[in-house]
């Protein structure tokens, strides 16, 4: 294994205190328990934004603390997820008294905790409420898995609602936004190499020179398929075509009831897209693939795109949701509307993404 | 009666179990999960056993409530959420006593599966830690409601929980990580109904006399 780090156990800490040294104008960060928040929390009158899962993922989400974006982040150790008490003493710091609203990737570990989290906020008289992130249609059933896995949608989720918190929306409505972003996003992935977590100290999987995985996580989980490596050109028609061609997923999720403190049973389905439709388009490295590979994705994406009748109306390019080293690409597409655009327009000023300010 | 000495002497021969068997845990976890299952539970349950050594002579609820916070606190993973609330819910049936009746033990732990369940939503057959647990807890009912002395019934208990283990085998995981692999899952042994197996096989141990162990 060859990485920069001092020692395995350390990762997580010296990241965050070289977060915390290069950001003072952004961010405030906590290292027992481990959270980041933004400079200014609470934000008067608004409601906070909270998210976090495993580390390794950078820049999300911790790169997406700031005006406009989250509220607070709270890191796992790598792959595994936070604990409750992270995101209750998060919760807590960055709760203005209008509410906290728990963005909650599709992972048993990462719901889980986030579920203990929402009661445990709620019982200290916090307003919460939890949305979901399900976006990855290599998953395809729900009802004999744990549901599809949160990858890229996390950070149009992030962007879209960190928009809507800033311009005042209330806890209700803001999830109800988030849920709808999530309803209208689909994300796949695939992997050139595999990477290596610190504590392993060696790559999860292996694969060969004329091989690659399609389908996979963001966790270096095995993917949907192993095949042969292919043209940027055909590996972007894969996965566009499974997203574009996605139709209705049908699951049921527990989001929180802040009034009655229960969880209530939602079944939600994702309408396929349609000729017509506005998108968002998402290129996602997967930390190792360079952005010169990313606008060769896009390029093919953009003639797909044209080619089912859906018009790009934003991008986002780049390593955003990343499986540490790992060489591949994830494309997301979100179908947008006004008030999304609006959301994902407004300025935002984080570690990771900038504009507008 | 069991004591609350007794109950810590189980939680730290859990904590030796797992630690024996991490190398074992992480590999089951590797197959058909992200290889860290070893890893958390060793880690949460030397924190248990750090934490306890700290407060020594609390009555069941509070020492089931410090296990409990400090899976949830230290492990991060799915199953530190669900051994945290298995012992969280535990203590709240165990109560503020200094010794338990087996038949008291046992609804404690009931109990305590039943916020695995809550929690996790799983159902037996789902090839999770569940399918240890059910049927250790119906054995070990029955064990009591025979009349067996509670060395003797927590050891059947125990055994079940063996056999729920291996029985998880030939089945296809429908909850956590592994349900992603769908028909892959098949032949692989669950890593956490076989932690929650170390777990009553520790139990076990306590409560036998020394020769049979
Ligand atoms: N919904 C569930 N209900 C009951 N047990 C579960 C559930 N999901 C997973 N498990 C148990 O947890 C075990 C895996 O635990 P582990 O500590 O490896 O967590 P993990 O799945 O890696 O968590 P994370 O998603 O945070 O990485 C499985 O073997 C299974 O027995
Ligand atoms: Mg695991």
């Amino acid at each position: 294994m060859k990485k920069l780090i001092n020692t395995v156990d350390a990762v997580v800490r010296e990241q965050m205190e070289g977060m915390a040294l290069a950001h003072p104008d952004l961010l405030r960060v906590s290292l027992e328990p481990k959270y980041i928040v933004r400079a200014d929390a609470p934000v008067a009158g608004k409601v906070a934004l909270l998210s976090g899962g495993g580390s390794g993922h950078e820049p999300m989400h911790s790169g997406f603390v700031g005006q406009g974006m989250l509220d607070g982040a709270c890191p796992g150790e790598i792959f595994t997820a936070p604990t409750p008490e992270q995101m209750l003493a998060c919760g807590l710091e960055v709760n203005s008294g209008a509410g906290v609203l728990l963005l909650v990737k599709n992972y048993t570990g990462d719901v889980l905790s986030f579920e203990t989290a929402a009661e445990l906020l709620h019982a200290e008289g916090v307003a919460v409420r939890t949305v979901l992130i399900d976006d990855d249609v290599a998953v395809k059933d729900s009802l004999f898995t744990a549901g599809r896995r949160g990858v890229g949608g996390a950070v149009i989720m992030e962007k879209i609602a960190g928009g809507a918190a800033e311009a005042g929306y209330d806890l209700a409505r803001l999830a109800a936004l988030a849920r709808r972003v999530n309803l209208n996003t689909r994300s796949m992935g695939m992997a050139l190499t595999s990477c290596i977590v610190p504590a392993a100290g060696r790559p999860t999987f292996t694969l060969d020179e004329a091989e690659m995985e399609i389908g996979i996580g963001i966790h270096g989980e095995p993917g949907q398929q192993r095949m042969a490596l292919a043209s940027v050109d055909e590996i972007t028609t894969r996965l566009a075509s499974e997203i574009i061609g996605d139709g209705a997923y049908t699951r049921v999720v527990h989001e929180f009831e802040p009034a009655t403190g229960e969880w209530t049973e939602l079944t939600l389905v994702n309408t396929p897209f349609q000729p017509g439709d506005r998108v968002l388009a998402f290129v996602n490295s997967m930390g190792g693939t360079p952005v010169s590979e990313l606008y060769a994705v896009y390029r093919q994406l953009a003639s797909i795109c044209a080619a089912h009748g859906l018009t790009i109306v934003r991008n986002l390019i780049g390593s955003y949701v990343t499986s540490l080293e790992m060489q591949g690409c994830s494309i997301t597409l979100t179908r947008m509307d006004d008030e999304m655009l609006r959301c994902w327009d407004a300025p935002v000023n984080t570690p990771a993404l900038r504009r507008g300010v | 009666m069991i004591t609350t000495t007794q109950l810590e002497a189980w939680l730290q021969r859990a904590a030796t179990l797992l630690d024996e068997n991490k190398e074992h845990l992480t590999e089951l976890d590797a197959a058909i999960g992200d290889a860290d299952h070893g890893a958390n539970i060793a880690r949460g349950f030397s924190a248990v056993v750090q934490k306890l050594a700290a407060q020594p002579g609390q009555p069941a609820r509070a020492l089931f409530q410090t296990t409990g916070m400090t899976l949830m606190s230290s492990v991060g993973g799915a199953s530190g959420m669900l051994y945290g609330n298995f012992f969280l819910k535990a203590a709240g049936v165990a109560g503020d006593r200094e010794a338990l009746r087996g038949d008291e033990l046992l609804a404690a732990l009931e109990a305590g599966r039943d916020g695995i369940v809550q929690r996790g939503r799983a159902a037996l057959g789902d090839k999770t830690m569940i399918d240890a647990w059910t049927p250790a807890l119906l054995a070990l009912k029955a064990a009591l409601a025979a009349g067996q002395p509670a060395a003797t019934a927590f050891r059947a208990c125990a055994t079940a929980a063996e056999q729920g283990m291996r029985d998880t085998l030939p089945l296809q995981a429908r909850k956590g990580r592994a349900s992603y692999l769908g028909e892959r899952s098949v032949g692989h042994q669950d890593p956490g109904a076989t932690s929650s197996y170390l777990i009553l096989r520790a139990l076990a141990d306590t409560l036998a006399a020394p020769s049979e162990i």
